[in-house]
């Protein structure tokens, strides 16, 4: 009786152990240095060092990180391009909007652009000074232009400089998928 | 058959002079670099080759528009006089068709000098055929020239410092840097190229889709 008891909990302890390590591999991470509120609406801020593991997501989605501004007119103009599929494609496509506004305009710029836009999807800030370091990180054929657009699944990268189309957007989730 | 095979040879031959011709070829660092003339603010035309006592020139691709270049201009401003210590000239250039952007326009370019006082002249590259050359891909971005028996080379491209937005945080003055060293006579430079992120350049022949 004893024994059935023992083998019976040291099965769910490693059930349970070997489901929490599997859990660990597939969550995202995500932690922004820094939450910043205004008007309803909260900006998540990273710096590189806090922005890599995201870039990194290692859990069978296809993410696609879109770095823009709300003063790079071909920024804007590509947006409605995300919006539309993110409306379109639910499942394992994951778009993120990495805006490069500067700091001090999050409240007066950034904030009112996503909410006079009605942006949908998620837009995070990268706050990093060594953008030396960072542009070639996420890219070293990088010039450092913006927009630029990196799609990502498990540890698979492809990189777009300059503005996407609907087309090449789907076709290079589709070379990932 | 011998002749066919001669033949081949020269067909060979001159496709691939003709290809070397037609390349888009832009200066790699230690490369020699092509003057230019482009029309100032001031209405009158400029090239390297008026500044006879220059030691080099440290070129800025510019414009009115670009958030990263206005917040760089008080240190543009900065930089030409510390250049001309080390006399070395800094001439900024707007890339841009201004058709894009009406604030690159060269009427503006002449506003934004005045009120800023620039120390510096400010060309534009009208034609769009300067900054391929020096593969400016965003502005600013910044190319310092060489002048070594009479002729010009590529020692330094890339971004003006580490931090766009917080003058008083900056690390890394790589500009500064590049130009202490040569007046040093260093040959082996700490910074030859980096990179900032900047506005794209715009140009009606690259603007897809």
């Amino acid at each position: 009786m004893k024994w059935k008891l023992i083998t019976h909990t040291l099965i769910f302890v490693l059930f349970t152990a070997s489901c929490a390590n599997n859990n660990r591999d597939k969550k995202l991470v995500y932690n922004p240095i820094k939450k910043v509120k205004d008007n309803n609406y909260t900006l998540d801020v990273f710096d590189y060092k806090s922005l890599k593991p995201l870039l990194e997501a290692n859990n069978d989605t296809v993410y696609v990180f879109n770095f823009w501004a709300t003063w790079c007119k071909p920024c804007i103009e590509e947006l409605p391009v995300f919006e539309e599929f993110n409306a379109n494609n639910s499942s394992k496509v994951k778009i993120f909007l990495i805006s490069l506004d500067f700091s001090k305009n999050i409240t007066t710029k950034l904030i009112p652009f996503i909410k006079n836009n009605n942006i949908k999807l998620k837009v995070i800030l990268l706050s990093d000074p060594d953008s030396n370091y960072w542009i070639n990180e996420i890219n070293s054929d990088w010039s450092g232009a913006i927009p630029a657009t990196i799609f990502v699944k498990n540890g698979d990268r492809i990189f777009v400089e300059g503005k996407i189309n609907k087309e090449e957007l789907q076709n290079n989730i589709n070379k990932l998928k | 058959m011998k002749n066919n095979v001669f033949l081949l040879g020269i067909v060979l031959l001159i496709f691939s002079l003709s290809a070397c011709n037609t390349g888009e070829k832009t200066y790699k660092i230690g490369d020699e670099v092509e003057d230019f003339s482009l029309k100032n603010i001031d209405e009158t035309y400029v090239s390297m080759a008026d500044y006879k006592y220059a030691k080099g020139f440290v070129i800025i691709f510019t414009c009115n528009h670009c958030p990263y270049s206005v917040a760089y201009e008080d240190r543009i401003i900065d930089l030409a006089d510390y250049a001309r210590e080390n006399e070395y000239e800094l001439i900024a250039i707007n890339p841009n068709d201004p058709s894009f952007y009406p604030e690159d326009s060269f009427e503006n370019m002449k506003i934004r000098a005045k009120e800023k006082s620039f120390n510096f002249p400010y060309l534009i590259d009208e034609k769009q055929e300067i900054y391929p050359k020096f593969g400016a891909t965003k502005t600013p971005h910044v190319f310092i020239v060489k002048k070594k028996n009479n002729k010009l080379y590529l020692v330094y491209k890339g971004a003006i410092d580490d931090n766009h937005e917080f003058p008083e945080q900056v690390k890394e003055k790589y500009v500064k840097t590049v130009l202490d060293e040569l007046a040093a006579g260093k040959e082996d430079l700490t910074y030859t190229e980096t990179k900032a992120i900047g506005c794209s350049i715009k140009d009606k022949r690259t603007e897809e889709k």
